[in-house]
């Protein structure tokens, strides 16, 4: 179930207590839609944030400083989930240039990916990212596309066992390996999945969804505008009159409320390089959430376009 | 990788456009003033490939070896890795083509012949001309600030492209030099492509032309030289 929660007061603390010398965040407590990770009760935003290709940007001091202040903008307006991978080139090192530079806002939710075929070296790859984020552990730690997934998953186990990592995941994209996907859901504990999912790509919805929902497993979306084509593609419509009613003012709350208030996904983790987009999106966690009525008003919509 | 059919060229393409071109810009301004000089010595290159000498093989092709060589290091070590951990691979392609081209110029085996008459030899010089005047212009045409461009000898399109215009001039040793300036075009096109960039073309064609022009050598030379 959706929660209404007001950043708490230690939160924003926490992010104000960046040093001087540093812009400081200007936390604005305001009404945020959260959601539970099923295995602890904890609430987290349904809007997080991405970082394939749009904080890829490498030694770039102009573009880290952007890629900062869409990070300074999502703390700010209540986001607490990053996710990234050892796979998306300087990313988490831009992250973690990013965070430094804020302060290492309280309010984050570290998510990142272990990728790597050889089992023997993913926890000195996990231990390598750490350094490139600058935490002091992650709070989520997620097999990458299933790669060596045994393995890696026994190293996760056993890092959460030692309270080194506080919740173990699982990813896939585009409806890749869905049936070993399922199957490693059905029989390994797991904190959290994340998948692809959105108004015209719904095939989670027959399987993976609701072995969530049965297992207690928090589901993190991916790919929530198809890399931006749906996105771009929808900018070019018109949004329907009834809009309002299912809470959204422009195309981005519409296809991201769209997908959180499926009752099995916990949140959405649109990628952005632009403020103007990572405030639109974290718009999505404000406001109404649709009806059962109002997604299928929606799809249809949607498709007749 | 299972399922590999799913994947799609954007899967495989980590940086957006504006990091790509930035890149070149931020490259451009590190090795600074150093485009002065690559400018005199791609005028002289040049020179001594239009007035062949009987040393202009070994020094044309050393020349050219070097610049693959600098690339590997000074443009995808130091720069394009930064976003793009493939890059590694590239540089060591760029660094063996570089030491193939070195070898084949001392060895004396690698002796560029343009001629007027021969089409071939016509569209190898017009591919260096690309390379050298064009490409480079094409791409501040298409917008870009001056400040990120591609020139023979620094960046690797050009480079590339003047180099299978060079290997249409000379003889069997062409087949040894030839696979990974091919490979490279087809890699630069599907990046630049995949990235929406309009002047994807330019490699492709310049791969396509190439592989049209390129043919078992007549015994006879091409020209009076
Ligand atoms: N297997 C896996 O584990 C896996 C696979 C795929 C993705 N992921 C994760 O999921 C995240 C999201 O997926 P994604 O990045 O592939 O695609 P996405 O979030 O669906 O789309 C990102 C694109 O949407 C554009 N965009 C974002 N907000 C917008 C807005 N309000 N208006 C217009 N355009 C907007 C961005 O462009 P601008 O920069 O111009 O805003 C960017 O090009 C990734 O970053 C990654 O962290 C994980």
């Amino acid at each position: 179930m959706p929660d209404r929660s007001t950043i708490s007061r230690r939160t924003a603390l926490g992010l104000l207590a960046a040093p001087l010398i540093r812009p400081a965040l200007r936390i604005q407590p305001q009404s945020i839609i959260t959601k539970p990770i099923p295995s602890t009760g904890e609430a987290l935003p349904v809007i997080g944030i991405g970082s394939w290709i749009t904080f890829n940007v490498g030694n770039d001091r102009e573009a880290r400083n952007a890629c900062t202040e869409v990070m300074r903008n999502f703390f700010e307006l209540g986001g607490k989930m990053i996710d990234s991978s050892p796979m998306y080139g300087s990313a988490q090192e831009v992250i973690g240039y990013g965070l430094n530079r804020l302060g290492n806002p309280d309010a984050l939710f570290s998510a990142d990916k272990v990728w790597i075929t050889s089992t023997a070296r993913g926890a000195s790859q996990i231990e390598n990212s750490r350094e490139l984020w600058g935490v002091p552990q992650f709070d989520l730690m997620q097999v990458h596309n299933l790669r060596s997934w045994e393995g890696h998953l026994e190293t996760l186990h056993a890092m959460k066992a030692s309270g080194s990592l506080r919740y173990v995941g699982i990813t896939t994209s585009e409806g890749r390996r869905h049936s070993l996907f399922e199957e490693v859901m059905q029989t390994q504990p797991l904190d959290f999945i994340q998948v692809s999912y959105n108004i015209l790509n719904r095939r989670v919805e027959e399987r993976i969804l609701p072995i969530a929902q049965e297992r207690g497993i928090a589901v993190i979306i991916n790919r929530p505008f198809q890399q931006g084509n749906l996105i771009r593609r929808m900018k070019r419509q018109r949004l329907p009159d009834w809009a309002s009613e299912a809470g959204a003012t422009n195309w981005a709350e519409f296809l991201l409320k769209f997908i959180v208030s499926h009752p099995a996904v916990t949140c959405a983790i649109p990628a952005t390089s632009q403020v103007r987009h990572v405030k639109e999106n974290m718009a999505a966690a404000t406001g109404e959430l649709p009806t059962e009525a109002m997604r299928q008003r929606m799809i249809d919509y949607v498709e007749a376009l | 990788m299972s399922e590999w059919w799913t994947y799609r060229l954007s899967d495989f393409l980590l940086f957006s456009a504006d990091t790509y071109y930035r890149l070149f810009e931020l490259y451009n301004t590190a090795i600074w003033p150093a485009h002065i000089v690559v400018l005199v010595l791609s005028g002289l290159w040049f020179y001594f490939l239009i007035r062949p000498k009987p040393w202009s093989g070994k020094l044309l092709f050393t020349f050219l070896g070097t610049t693959w060589l600098w690339i590997a290091w000074g443009y995808h070590v130091s720069h394009f890795t930064s976003v793009n951990w493939a890059a590694s691979y590239y540089a060591i392609g760029f660094a063996l083509e570089g030491l193939l081209l070195i070898l084949a110029g001392g060895s004396g085996k690698a002796r560029p012949i343009p001629s007027n008459t021969h089409w071939t030899s016509r569209v190898g010089t017009g591919l260096i001309g690309f390379g050298l005047i064009l490409q480079p212009l094409i791409v501040l045409l298409s917008g870009r600030p001056w400040t990120q461009i591609e020139l023979f000898a620094l960046a690797p399109d050009p480079t590339v492209i003047a180099t299978l215009g060079i290997l249409l001039l000379v003889g069997r040793i062409r087949w040894l030099l030839l696979p990974i300036p091919i490979i490279w075009c087809l890699i630069s096109s599907a990046t630049l492509w995949t990235m929406g960039a309009s002047e994807f073309w330019m490699t492709l064609c310049a791969a396509g032309v190439a592989l049209f022009a390129v043919r078992p050598v007549h015994k006879k030379p091409y020209s009076v030289y």
